[in-house]
């Protein structure tokens, strides 16, 4: 890989586990083009004009692919956006990562705008696992707008892990999902925000068809002065479920709000909204202190796991 | 040995406990039972630092430990199950029981600890300390992260609390064992006749005071407040 240097690198260890010389399938993104691709018969992937994204096709049946698309962005002041589109075709079971990751030593504002629509045929199961991370010593934020579109056709179903953990100053993240029948969607969202950062993040599912099914989970920690949004807009139009729980730990001046909205339209639809926020309980620290650790340690320990 | 030195404790203006005087040996099991809202589970809170008490003082071994945070007593080998365990989100029975030990076990040794206390313990080391385990589960969780210790003192509040009656009789087998086996002094505090058959000594609390201490036989008549006589002829009692 001629065109990854060191920094490139270390931001790819953040956000993907391992190398890249034995995976099947990849895109790498730096600075708004793409410099490293592998396909394989059963995936393909294309560039859309002028370096704007890519669209990703899974062959119908398709076993078991995975598909890595990292995005890095180092070059300060840059605003890159970008529209990947993902085409899954019947009965394909494929596993995406998406990882982006800014470095940022100046004082310009660095931008990352991802448009990741989804489209799944029937069948079709989808794991989409994002990692959003930033890093850098200049004053410049660095920013992170995904926006994420699932189309959901007759019994597929679809997870979609997303974690922004650290660095990453201001984000609105929207997630929308259209939902036929016999399908599922399952969202676990984890965000930690610290010193002044702002994260927003609004989901919006419409359950259209029979026994078309939801389950959004997000856990974050608003510390320091930072402050979080989360909003969550569930519309039921025929005989489905959907759960959404928001749950929240605050920190010093950490803020969070919460709006969660559930409208059902069909006599049939159940719908569920959970919302918890607060600090840490002083029995969760009681007990671990009894078990030997610091209150800091056992701090530590309740928000990592809350966030694992 | 462990001192409890004129304890006293108000909360509003009640009076929770009032002058605790106490002196607990090595190798010995005591049971605090008493009425509820005796004090009994404020006492072990006291004694493990999670509430601090008016006045009195506490010495572990001659040193007074009265002033130590709930980590520092813990180290020194106090141990302490709680009546009603807390649930943590995203932390599993196998991540609880290695902060417990402190130390890396395998997932073998973890199911090990559990199976004592009538866990099958497969089923249990991945699961979450959360909502989804009934109470009587999380009260068994709770009772291996102190047993997988060995505290040097091991407080115990209410054990027997949630569990059914079926599988206490095997948990009761575990704190046999204790009695036997420790080194170290074992508090419990209970209702249930089968932990004070255990018991080296019985301590009653009433309305924050130590009643009486005493062997079993003793104490016996005065907690379960049998009919004192009734001989083969009848005799009434009292
Ligand atoms: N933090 C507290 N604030 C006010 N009252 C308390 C507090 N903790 C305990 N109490 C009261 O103290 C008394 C003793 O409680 P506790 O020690 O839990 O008794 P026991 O364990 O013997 O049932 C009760 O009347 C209870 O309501
Ligand atoms: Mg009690």
């Amino acid at each position: 890989m001629n065109d990854v240097n060191e920094i490139d690198k270390k931001i790819l260890k953040e956000i993907e586990d391992d190398s890249f010389s034995d995976k099947e399938v990849y895109n790498i993104r730096k600075n708004g083009k793409s410099i490293e691709r592998k396909t394989n018969p059963f995936i393909n992937i294309v560039s859309k004009e002028d370096n704007k994204g890519i669209d990703v096709y899974v062959n119908e049946n398709t076993l078991l692919g995975i598909v890595h698309i990292p995005v890095i962005l180092t070059e300060s002041g840059l605003k890159d956006v970008v529209y990947n589109d993902f085409h899954i075709g019947k009965n394909a079971n494929v596993i995406i990562l998406a990882g982006c990751g800014v470095h940022n030593d100046e004082h310009k504002d660095t931008e990352h705008d991802g448009i990741h629509r989804f489209f799944l045929e029937e069948n079709a199961k989808v794991k989409y696992i994002e990692k959003h991370y930033g890093e850098g010593k200049g004053s410049g934020k660095k920013i992170l707008n995904p926006v994420t579109e699932i189309t959901m056709k007759k019994g597929s179903s679809m997870t979609m892990d997303t974690t922004q953990i650290k660095g990453v100053d201001d984000t609105l993240r929207e997630t929308r999902g259209v939902l036929e029948e016999n399908t599922t969607l399952v969202i676990n969202e984890k965000i930690l925000t610290n010193e002044t950062q702002n994260a927003k993040t609004i989901f919006e599912i419409e359950l259209n068809g029979d026994n078309a099914s939801t389950h959004v989970t997000s856990r974050s920690v608003a510390t320091d002065e930072s402050y979080q949004e989360f909003i969550s807009n569930i519309t039921g139009n025929s005989k489905c479920y959907a759960h959404v729980e928001c749950d929240a730990i605050l920190k010093e001046k950490g803020r969070v709000k919460a709006v969660p909205e559930i409208y059902a339209k069909n006599v049939e639809a159940n719908l569920i909204h959970e919302a918890a926020i607060g600090k840490i309980a002083g029995e969760q620290l009681v007990k671990l202190m009894s078990l030997g650790l610091s209150e800091k340690e056992a701090e530590d320990v309740i928000i990592k796991g809350f966030l694992k | 040995m462990l001192e409890i030195k004129d304890i006293c404790f108000k909360s509003d203006h009640k009076t929770i406990l009032d002058h605790i005087n106490l002196k607990l040996d090595e190798k010995k099991f005591y049971v605090i039972t008493g009425p509820n809202g005796s004090g009994k589970s404020t006492l072990a809170k006291i004694l493990m630092g999670i509430v601090k008490p008016d006045s009195g003082k506490i010495l572990l071994n001659g040193k007074d430990i009265t002033s130590l945070s709930v980590d520092e007593r813990a180290k020194l080998g106090l141990g302490f199950a709680f009546q009603q365990p807390v649930r943590f989100k995203g932390l599993t029975v196998y991540d609880l029981l290695k902060i417990a030990v402190n130390k890396e076990i395998s997932k073998m040794e973890a199911c090990q600890i559990l199976s004592k206390v009538g866990l099958c313990a497969k089923e249990y080391v991945d699961r979450e300390i959360n909502a989804s385990l009934s109470g009587g589960e999380l009260k068994r969780i709770e009772i291996a992260t102190v047993m997988a210790r060995n505290p040097k003192i091991a407080i115990f509040d209410e054990p027997e609390a949630g569990i059914d009656l079926w599988s206490f009789g095997n948990l009761t087998k575990v704190f046999k064992d204790l009695e036997i086996e420790s080194e170290g002094i074992t508090i419990v505090i209970s209702h249930q006749e089968r932990i004070l058959q255990i018991a080296d000594e019985i301590i009653l609390l009433e309305q924050g005071k130590i009643r009486k201490i005493g062997k079993k036989e003793e104490m016996f008549e005065m907690i379960f407040e049998k009919p004192k006589c009734c001989k083969e002829d009848g005799e009434r009692c009292e």
